[in-house]
């Protein structure tokens, strides 16, 4: 808790840097804009999970249905508003009569992204009352259990474009740089979520999420409200899960039920390792993961096509066996050692 | 005058274990119980079933008039009765004063206080407490890597920052470092005359809590087996030939 507490020069001069970073990031590698938009929406996906999963303790493996929900709900919110559903996704979105101009295209993300982040967060609610009350393996079996459920039922359903997917609005040409525009967009929800973060942590909420990491029995016998502050946290983190769904959804372009949208076996378990990467429990753990990960990930599907999941693989194993801290959690750990013996 | 805890023929089972046979006992405002018994008498079973741990079969307990036999664990701990534990159980993960901070009491504000950071009169509080235990110096400390003895002076300081009108404690001085115990003693004597604090204590270390209790209750095989002030209970017949065996 106490990290977060002082807003120092040095802190100040460090977060108006990393703002200028990801301000000029896209403009001075334009070859490398759509990974570095995916890139922070890894971020988001991460710090979401690690709410949960580390702050929490409650180690989800089913955060991809909101991911999910959220760009099928952005998606259908961004046509639906304009057109008939059914008829845009039987049509496959193309023809000339499925067409979006620009203030259609931009209220739709407007009113689409929001539209998101609450459809998530109230199917977290819902979800919530019933999950959270499962513990350790059972919790995270269930989650598991979800997340793939959800990718089966929305192949199934015609309506969004069922096994054969859903694209999302085609951007008018009048708009220019819409990627461009997508970017910006996820810089804002990744700052906006890792502030919110920042701020949840400082204060007692934070230090409740951890009492019940650390023993749940404990915290609701010292009378803490734990099932409320359960269901607050996975609602919070689904809701930016949500938002960070919708966008992607607009990155890809195409929504694939299994292969984007719930994709339990990609992303699903990269907001995971991302985490666990940088250092779970820790607000920069997840951000160092993302971008640690993004740049592995896009090595090895450069350089070892083919064997790119094995090396994804190993890197999981190298990650378990020889820095189960995290990064951040590794460096930490070296520092109050540090500390310890100049104590002595 | 009615007793603050009143638990009146209190009956829990395990399968064919009878770990509380209709035992009654009665805890007064204000007053220090004690609860003692040889291992297996039913003591901590009592203490589960007072706070909500384990579903009771049969009796009842009231708590300031209250029944409490059917409320959950949280909720009877937001009525005001917080338990210690044997075996220590501190947030290992938390820094010393985090620990504190997290316990403090959430009956002085509604529950949108959590998304409040920690203000200066709370950290004084809960320092003041560490303080009190002599922990303060450990504050910056991660509770997990305390020593046991630190873990559970460092519970019995959670306890009393969550301001519970009555403090359940299961063998305060069990692996406290014997020098300790006598602070330990002095100080629940002070949270009971200087914090008002009702205390139910479970004990077998028996110099303390004839030093400690004003009225001690014995358990025997899950059954009230005497009860009495610390000298009428030391020169029963019953107690001693429960302790020591038939003579």
């Amino acid at each position: 808790m106490a990290e977060y507490r002082a807003l120092t020069p040095k802190r100040l001069l460090l977060i108006a840097s990393l703002l200028a970073v990801g301000v000029a990031a896209p403009l001075v590698l334009p070859a490398y804009q759509l990974q570095l938009t995916e890139l922070l929406l890894f971020i988001v996906f991460a710090l979401a999970w690690d709410l949960v999963g580390g702050q929490m303790g409650y180690n989800s493996f089913g955060n991809v249905l909101f991911v999910g929900l959220g760009m099928y709900g952005a998606a259908i919110v961004q046509v639906g508003l304009f057109y008939d559903v059914g008829l845009y996704n039987a049509a496959r979105g193309g023809g000339t009569q499925f067409v979006f101009d620009v203030p259609q295209f931009i209220t739709g993300l407007a009113l689409g992204i929001p539209a998101a982040a609450l459809i998530s967060a109230f199917a977290a609610w819902l979800l919530g009352s019933l999950v959270l009350t499962m513990r350790g393996h059972y919790f995270a079996i269930c989650t598991l259990g979800l997340g793939i459920a959800a990718g089966q039922i929305a192949a199934g359903i015609p309506w969004i474009g069922a096994g054969s997917g859903m694209l999302t609005p085609n951007p008018p040409e009048a708009l220019g740089d819409v990627a461009l525009l997508l970017y910006y967009l996820a810089l804002g929800l990744a700052i906006t979520c890792a502030l919110t973060f920042a701020w949840l942590l400082s204060t007692r909420f934070g230090l409740a999420l951890n009492a019940i990491r650390d023993d749940e029995d404990k915290a609701e016998a010292m009378g803490l409200k734990t099932h409320a502050a359960k269901v607050t946290a996975w609602v919070i983190a689904a809701g930016f899960l949500g938002a960070a769904g919708a966008l992607y959804g607009n990155v890809v372009r195409f929504i694939d039920p299994v292969q984007t949208a719930f994709a339990g076996a990609t992303i699903g378990v990269w907001m995971i390792l991302m985490a666990l990467l940088g250092g779970k429990g820790t607000l920069a753990g997840p951000i160092v993961g993302a971008i640690v990960f993004q740049i592995m990930k896009e090595l090895f599907w450069t350089y070892l096509l083919g064997w790119q999941r094995v090396a994804l693989g190993l890197l999981i194993i190298a990650v378990a066996v020889f820095f189960p801290a995290g990064i951040v959690g590794f460096i930490r750990e070296r520092g109050s050692a540090k500390a310890k013996e100049q104590n002595q | 005058m009615t007793a603050m805890l009143q638990v009146t023929d209190v009956t829990k089972a395990f399968g064919g274990v009878v770990a509380n046979d209709a035992v009654s006992i009665s805890v007064p405002q204000g007053a220090i119980v004690g609860l003692i018994g040889p291992n297996g008498s039913g003591k901590t079973t009592l203490f589960n079933a007072i706070t909500g741990a384990q579903a009771i079969d049969a009796g009842s307990i009231r708590f300031e008039g209250q029944e409490i036999s059917r409320l959950l664990t949280g909720e009877i701990a937001r009525a005001g009765i917080i338990r210690t534990y044997q075996q220590p159980r501190i947030y290992g993960g938390l820094s010393t004063r985090d620990n504190m901070l997290v316990s403090a009491s959430i009956r002085r504000g509604s529950s949108p206080s959590l998304f409040r950071r920690a203000n200066a009169k709370a950290i004084a509080w809960a320092d003041e407490l560490l303080d009190f235990v002599g922990l303060i110096e450990k504050r910056d400390i991660l509770a997990g890597d305390l020593s046991f003895g630190q873990q559970k002076l460092l519970e019995l300081a959670m306890a009393l920052s969550n301001e519970p009108r009555m403090l359940l404690l299961d063998e305060p001085t069990a692996g406290i470092n014997p020098i300790l115990i006598d602070s330990v003693i002095e100080r629940l004597k002070v949270a009971n005359s200087k914090f008002g604090l009702t205390l139910l204590v479970i004990e077998h270390n028996m110099p303390v809590i004839m030093d400690l209790a004003q009225h001690i209750y014995c358990l025997a095989h899950g059954s009230l087996l005497a009860d009495g002030t610390p000298e009428a209970i030391q020169n029963d017949a019953n107690v001693l030939d429960a302790y020591l065996g038939a003579a």
